[in-house]
């Protein structure tokens, strides 16, 4: 049996950074929380909302499991599960400051395929508790997932064919001189909205939305329900971070360390996506499919030969 | 190395056996999907880290895309009710045993060659070296043939063409749909 190729020690960080990553990626769902609670709050007039993570938290944890007839519980808990369980291992990809936890020669369609993971899970979690609506949500997010998917896609790879590398920490390199977003906005623009319909999160949230009762977490209450609202929230956290590698030029920038210039990067499209919800009304997954389909697609085509003439231009392969 | 090459081979089959034990068509569309998971697991033990990886993002994809269909047209209204998932048992059940019994005393009983070649540096360049270089002309005509079916599938399986929407000849200024929105076409 041929060992996995060597990896140079320097390019990861230490093996103790899998057990705190889980963490770091917490506390940053965290913080988004809280930033959006507050911006919740000023927006109704209230003051305060950084306690809103903790209240919820602690509420849905002693909160009681809600029951209901001819369930699903296996694939219901596990629905739920594997939403926080992807964004952790989607996460391992990312460099965190110079050098990700794990930094795979295949490190992008690792992040895509875990990342898919979520749509597994939502479906899981609307088809669990036997319940009209929740089916219903997590069948329009599968509709959604059919939309986002191919931009999404074509979004990565471009990062992918501009850098000749699918490793994370090669195309964060490449981008030594010029930054992705300069060389390919029309994926980058892409990589956001997609993101955000990965996590059924802004305009995108008909999956769980209110004209559902709470789609697919309309029958989930306590621990399920906060693994599942909070992976959701990782998991939006993670699909941020990886715009920061991929267009955004990773951890460079002036004076600040690299990790410090991440967590700006990464604070700043979190900042995009958190103001988008609020501005762009919500739209309906048949309509974003058209677009998606008739519009993104050909968009993102279009850049990804951009890009391909670009590197062959410059000598590439 | 050898432990998680034998807890995900126990995986993929125990996964792969509920196929047929479970009652219940979404339990078995994502026990399906676990097996699929574990025989990528074992690929990526092979050192084939982009073959493993991409096996789990289209086997997710395709198993939910499954489950939607299965439950769609299966006899048994919505697929919510508790049903057998074999027909045939007896058949079905000598059927498989019996290929799994062979294949396996084949496994056990070839001599195997000795490697003479080393792994390439790369696995997944020489991969995409493989598919791309010499293979292209096969890759490309399944390419086109694969799309050319899909085109051709989703043009028969169609309610509503453009034909239905923008008029006969392609000229109305706005289509007529059940419901508006899209790109407004």
């Amino acid at each position: 049996m041929n060992e996995p190729m060597p990896i140079p020690a320097q390019v990861t960080l230490p093996w103790w950074w899998a057990l705190l990553l889980p963490l770091v990626l917490i506390a940053a769902a965290w913080a988004v929380t809280a930033f959006d609670a507050v911006v919740t709050a000023r927006t109704t007039g209230r003051r305060g909302g950084f306690a809103v993570p903790a209240r919820e938290v602690a509420r849905l944890l002693v909160g009681q499991r809600r029951r209901t007839v001819a369930a699903d519980p296996v694939l219901w808990r596990a629905g739920s599960a594997v939403l926080p369980v992807a964004a952790v291992l989607a996460a391992v990809v990312i460099p965190l400051g110079a050098r990700p936890v794990a930094d795979l020669g295949i490190g992008v369609v690792w992040f895509n395929a875990v990342e898919v993971l979520a749509w597994a899970a939502v479906w899981m979690a609307g088809w669990g508790p036997n319940s009209v609506l929740s089916l219903v949500g997590g069948y329009r997010f599968v509709a959604q997932g059919l939309a986002y998917e191919l931009p999404h896609m074509f979004a990565i790879i471009t990062a992918a064919l501009g850098a000749q590398s699918l490793r994370v920490t090669d195309i964060v390199a490449a981008q030594h001189d010029l930054w992705f977003v300069l060389l390919m906005p029309v994926a980058f623009v892409v990589f956001l909205i997609s993101t955000a319909a990965m996590a059924f999160w802004g305009p995108f949230d008909a999956p769980v939305a209110a004209d559902l009762a709470g789609g697919a977490a309309a029958e989930l209450s306590g621990a399920d329900r906060l693994l599942f609202s909070g992976g959701r929230w990782m998991l939006l956290t993670t699909a941020a971070a990886m715009a920061v590698p991929l267009f955004l030029g990773g951890g460079a920038g002036p004076l600040l360390p690299e990790w410090a210039w991440v967590v700006v990067k990464t604070a700043a499209v979190l900042a995009v996506m958190v103001w988008a919800r609020r501005r762009v009304p919500r739209i309906r997954m048949d309509r974003w499919t058209e677009i998606s389909w008739m519009v993104l697609v050909p968009l993102t085509l279009a850049q990804a030969l951009v890009v391909s003439i670009v590197v062959l231009a410059q000598g590439g392969l | 190395m050898t432990v998680a090459f034998w807890v995900l081979a126990a995986a993929a089959v125990v996964f792969g056996f509920g196929v047929f034990r479970l009652n219940s068509m979404a339990q078995v569309t994502f026990s399906l999907l676990a097996s699929f998971v574990a025989v990528a697991g074992l690929v990526l033990l092979l050192g084939l880290s982009y073959l493993g990886v991409v096996i789990v993002l289209m086997m997710v994809i395709e198993m939910v895309i499954m489950a939607v269909f299965m439950i769609m047209y299966m006899m048994n209204p919505a697929g919510l009710m508790p049903m057998a998932m074999y027909h045939n048992k007896p058949g079905a059940m000598a059927i498989s045993v019996g290929t799994f019994v062979l294949l396996a005393t084949g496994i056990l009983l070839v001599d195997w060659p000795r490697r003479t070649g080393a792994p390439a540096p790369d696995l997944t360049f020489a991969l995409g070296r493989s598919l791309m270089g010499e293979q292209m002309l096969t890759m490309m005509t399944l390419g086109i043939t694969l799309f050319a079916t899909i085109v051709a599938s989703v043009v028969l399986a169609t309610g509503r063409g453009r034909y239905d929407r923008l008029g006969d000849d392609l000229d109305a200024p706005r289509a007529d749909d059940p419901l508006g929105g899209g790109v407004g076409r």
